[in-house]
Order: structure tokens, then sequence, then C-alpha cells
């Protein structure tokens, strides 16, 4: 096996590991601390798939960006009563019986269709217009240059929610 | 190398953990947390496939992904901690306003 081989095995198993710790581990600090896990895995994975850009970005972005605001909600919010609670809904047995579904009726058809995924030789990034041929500066190329409307469109998106969850944690009690 | 099947077999797998997570848990920071796991392997999915075809539109749209993801954490949190406020709870059974 060669080492991109290696890696992309450990870090699958790794990102499901901690995923099955994420939806049963019982104090939500710890399930964002497997969740971390996960994302960090995840980067890993990307690495082994050349998308060096999208690494940088999952971890910045994700743990850096997204788990910390988690942990800060979580911190702001009181943990101990929710600990002693039941942890699962009334509904698991059918919730797992439709997971076990889902998963079965996914992997039958990738299972199937794996034979039209093999290509003869993993195709090369073609050469861009500018010549440049690095992962980030092909993404930036291709980001701000055939999709930068979706671009702008995001960035309105971004901007909606933050007025939104701005509005939405304003103090507004029944007294006031 | 990898197979291409093998990285669709492990975004399914994270997809069905984070479809759990959503369907039983009562805690609402742990079906966030699912939602998120739910995205991860649709960006999976997206750069197996940039990869091996040699083309980066998938991973300009795994960059939309985690804008969208950023969007939808900000605005979740937001009305937690507005759900936290009114009714001092974290489990979804007992937020059930708008139940019949």
């Amino acid at each position: 096996m060669s080492v991109e081989q290696v890696l992309f095995y450990v870090f699958a198993a790794l990102a499901v590991i901690s995923a099955l710790f994420v939806i049963t581990l019982k104090n939500v600090v710890h399930s964002a601390v497997a969740l971390a896990a996960t994302l960090l895995s995840v980067a890993g994975i990307f690495l082994t798939l050349h998308a060096e850009f999208l690494a940088g970005v999952q971890v910045i972005v994700y743990v850096g960006g997204i788990l910390v605001l988690f942990v800060f909600v979580i911190m702001l919010i009181s943990v101990e009563k929710s600990i002693v609670e039941r942890q699962f809904n009334k509904q698991w047995v059918i919730a797992l019986i439709t997971a076990v579904l889902l998963i079965a009726e996914l992997g039958f058809v990738v299972w199937r269709g794996k034979d039209s995924l093999v290509l003869a030789e993993p195709a090369q990034p073609a050469p861009s217009v500018l010549g440049v041929t690095g992962n980030t500066q092909l993404v930036g190329e291709t980001l701000y240059g055939q999709y930068l409307l979706p671009f702008e469109i995001a960035s309105i998106l971004l901007l909606v929610a933050i007025v939104g969850s701005v509005a939405l944690s304003k103090r507004k009690t029944q007294a006031e | 190398m990898v197979p291409t099947h093998h990285y669709l077999l492990l975004g399914a797998a994270l997809f069905t953990i984070g479809v759990v997570g959503v369907l039983t848990r009562r805690n609402i920071m742990v079906i966030l947390m699912s939602i998120e796991l739910m995205m991860n392997a649709v960006n999976i999915n997206l750069i197996a496939f940039s990869g091996r075809l040699g083309n980066v539109s998938g991973q300009v749209f795994a960059i939309f992904v985690i804008t969208v993801a950023a969007a939808e954490a900000a605005v979740g949190l937001g009305i937690v901690i507005a759900m936290f406020k009114n009714k001092e709870t974290m489990n979804i059974n007992e937020i059930d306003l708008m139940k019949w």
C-alpha cells in the first residue's frame, strides 16, 4: 500500500469513529471535541486528494471558526442540566431503521456503480488561461472567474446570516 | 491509488451518522453538530470527484458549501440562544409551540 492509501484509511477510520462519538457522547463539550477530531480528519482526507487549499479552509473556517462558535454557545448555556436528562428521543428505533435503510441504499448504489467510477488515469487539472498550475491559484481563478456571480450571492447570504443572527439574539422578553 | 468509491462510501457513512444524530438526539447543540457532519460528507464527495476528474469546480462548490455551513451555524446558534433565554432548555422536545 502506498502512503496515500495508508493515510486515507487511517483518516477515514478516525473520521467515522469520532463522528460516532459526536452523536453518542452525553456531554456536549465532549461532542464538540469529537467533532473537531472529525473535521481535522476530513481535512487530512482533502490532502490525500490534493485539495490543499480546501484542507486549509477546512481547518481555519470549520475548526477555527464554526467550532469555536459552538463552544462559545455551549459556554453561555448550562450544560449540567442536559447531561442528567435522557439523551435520545422516543423515536430512536424508527430513526435507526431509517438510517440502516439509507446506508444500505447508498452503499448498494455506490457498490453497483463502482466500475463506472474507475478512471483510466487520474486526470490532471487542465492548465488555466493564466497558465497557473497550483491548487490555490486554480481554485482562486475558477472562483473569481467562472463562479463570480455565485461568489457574490454567497457574500449576500453571509450578510443576511449576520443580520439575522444579531436580530435573533437581541434581548426580547415578555416584560418589554 | 485509493478507488473513488471508497471516498463515496466514506461520505455515505458520515452522512448516515449525521442523519442518525439529527433524528435521535434531543440536545439541540448535538443536532446542529450532526448537520455540520452531513455537510462535511457532501464536501468529501465533491472533492473526491474534483480530484479524480481534474476539474476544480468541485472544490469551488465545496467552498460554497462551507459558506452555507457558516451561515447556518450563525443563525442556528442565534436561535439556540434565543430559545435558551425564553425556555431555559436545550431539549427540543420542550420546544413545542408550533406543534399540535
